[in-house]
């Protein structure tokens, strides 16, 4: 660590090495938190999505139209208008509109639709003989839904949740650029507004770095729980 | 055990309405491994599937064990399912569990614990011969391994009922063969009753004791299995038969064959026997009583469950009146003649 931080010390950079630590720690903060809350609810809505649909085992049709109408309006809003319409919200949320954690309401909120729809695919992929073979046995749809349907989807859904933290680096780049906090602040502040072109080069780097990392775990998640 | 009454099964609404049953009526006798036949699009998916109520029938009734599952609420739906197991072409395993934990997911689902649940499934892996295999995941499976996984699973709620909805069809003979094996120990070691549909008559032939024929949502012929094969009644059910029993003709005989009766030429015959026609000395008597000499050019015979059936195909050689007479003296014989032809003689 010592042996690095002399490395960007010695790079000329107006940015210190400690604001660097500092501004990946949000980003990682703003990051986990929105993908675990945004899980947390896109999981249920896709899999709600997913089982209302007209052929399937828990069929809603107005219900899933419903959904999909608010899911589809949810992803359809450019990810910058959302941020600042909901500004009261995040303010009433977490009492400011600005810093890491104003950044996460409008990431969270933008997310779920995003994961949502992912899922909905994943568990789409499923083969519809498996819910009959379930069916048969006399499974109760709950039943379906965490035995069956979920376990098989569950590679798909992995990757799905890669592609979430994936995208919720670049957003939070963009959402700590407006509200405050984590690498895309920084690099906005030293790189475009001190013309310091070598803070921008590294926190780009440290970006492109997280993405990578993340994307091998989440792969090597795949791989373990695929079995197809 | 199996009582299909007036079933009706009709998809869709109004003009784009498909009737897939039209007033079946069916029983499956307790014990017994029942055959349901028919082309594609039959209707005999739709049947087999209105047993567990994966289809509703549109109307009519069908009691399994007695109880009518058409009257049931969905919990008493679900219990009565656990009594009724079923395999499929496509096996419809888990990918994502082992072979013991599919064997053990119906159980799971009854919230067996997992004292039960090792009871119940590792006779059943020493019953289809998985005991090896315990770990695998189904991908790591022939699709022969992956049917009998299936078959366990199905098993292991006890069922007194097994559903088979062309189980064998995505198998080769072989595989086909031994799975038809396993089929037929599980009936008589567990006395399980079992309904299955197929397009292959190899299979009613193998294992089944009954057999049904349906034909575009109709029930068009019923019959215990060494019968069908030799009385088919319908012209489909005869189409069936041979299917499964009709072996090509010999070398050449298929160009020297002519629809047509001519002075000269002689009646290619086919004669078909069962149960104690077997034994009847038919061809002596023809030589002796009729002065016809039959030569022959192919014989085959098959063991349809407990009965034997032959099948004879002659060339009949005499004047012209001992051959009709020979002919009028099969046709009041317990034996199926079929004239295929005449040839010239060479
Ligand atoms: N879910 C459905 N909706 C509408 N029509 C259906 C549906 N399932 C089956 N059918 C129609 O009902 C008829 C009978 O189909 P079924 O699947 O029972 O035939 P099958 O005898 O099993 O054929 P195969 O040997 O090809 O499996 C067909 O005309 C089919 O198109
Ligand atoms: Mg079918």
């Amino acid at each position: 660590m010592s042996s690095l931080s002399e490395t960007l010390s010695s790079l000329s950079m107006l940015a210190t090495p400690e604001q660097l630590l500092q501004a990946t720690g949000e980003t990682l903060y703003m990051v986990v938190v929105s993908a675990l809350i945004s899980t947390a609810l896109g999981l249920p809505l896709g899999v709600l999505l997913h089982v209302t649909r007209k052929d399937q085992f828990m069929s809603r049709p107005r219900l899933n139209r419903v959904l999909g109408a608010f899911t589809n309006i949810g992803r359809s809003v450019p990810y910058i208008i959302l941020m600042v319409s909901i500004l009261p919200l995040t303010r009433f949320l977490v009492g400011s509109s600005i810093g890491t954690n104003a950044a996460i309401v409008s990431l969270t909120l933008s997310a779920i639709p995003f994961v949502a729809r992912l899922i909905e695919g994943a568990l789409n992929e499923v083969p519809p003989g498996l819910i009959e073979a379930a069916q048969a046995m006399g499974a109760k749809p709950m039943q379906i839904i965490t035995k069956v349907l979920v376990p098989e989807a569950l590679p798909g859904i992995f990757n799905s949740l890669t592609v979430t933290v994936v995208t919720l680096i670049s957003y939070s780049a963009m959402a700590g650029a407006v509200a405050g906090g984590g690498l895309g602040a920084l690099g906005i502040n030293y790189g475009y507004q001190r013309f310091d072109g070598m803070t921008m080069l590294v926190t780009v780097i440290i970006l492109v770095a997280l993405v990578q990392l993340l994307q091998s775990v989440g792969d090597a998640l795949v791989r373990r729980v695929d079995h197809r | 055990m199996i009582n299909i009454r007036s079933v009706n099964k009709v998809y869709g609404e109004g003009p784009n309405a498909v009737t897939a049953l039209r007033d079946i009526n069916l029983e499956v006798p307790q014990g017994g491994i029942y055959g349901v036949v028919g082309r594609s699009g039959a209707g005999k998916s739709t049947l087999i599937r209105c047993v567990n109520m994966l289809e509703t029938p549109t109307s009519g009734q069908v009691l399994v064990d007695g109880q009518d599952l058409t009257q049931l609420d969905e919990q008493g739906l679900r219990l009565a399912r656990h009594q009724i197991g079923m395999i499929f072409q496509h096996f419809n395993l888990l990918s994502s569990r082992t072979v013991y934990d599919n064997i053990a997911l119906p159980l799971e689902l009854m919230k067996a614990d997992s004292a039960q649940i090792k009871a119940a499934v590792e006779p059943l892996l020493e019953l289809t011969g998985l005991t090896d295999k315990v770990d695998h995941y189904p991908s790591q499976l022939s699709g022969g391994q992956k049917q009998r996984v299936a078959i366990a699973r199905a098993l292991a709620t006890k069922p007194k009922v097994l559903l088979s909805d062309e189980a064998t069809s995505a198998l080769d003979p072989h595989t086909t063969r031994s799975i038809l094996e396993l089929l037929k120990n599980i009936n008589r070691e567990l006395g399980i009753t079992i309904l299955l549909i197929t397009h292959e008559m190899e299979v009613v032939k193998r294992i089944c004791d009954r057999v049904a024929l349906i034909s575009d949502g109709s029930l068009i012929e019923e019959d215990e299995v060494g019968h069908f094969f030799t009385h088919p009644t319908t012209a489909l059910g005869h189409e069936f038969v041979e299917t499964a029993l009709s072996q090509p003709l010999p070398e050449g005989l298929e160009d020297r064959l002519h629809a047509n009766k001519a002075p000269s030429r002689r009646p290619v015959i086919r004669l078909t026997f069962s149960g104690d026609s077997v034994q009847a000395p038919l061809i002596t008597q023809l030589a002796r009583q009729f002065s016809v000499d039959v030569s022959i050019l192919q014989a085959q015979v098959e063991h349809i469950q407990s009965q034997v059936l032959g099948r004879l195909l002659a060339e009949l050689s005499g004047s012209d009146e001992a051959i009709a007479q020979a002919m009028t003296h099969l046709e009041s014989q317990p034996v199926r003649l079929e004239v295929l032809g005449y040839v010239q003689p060479v």
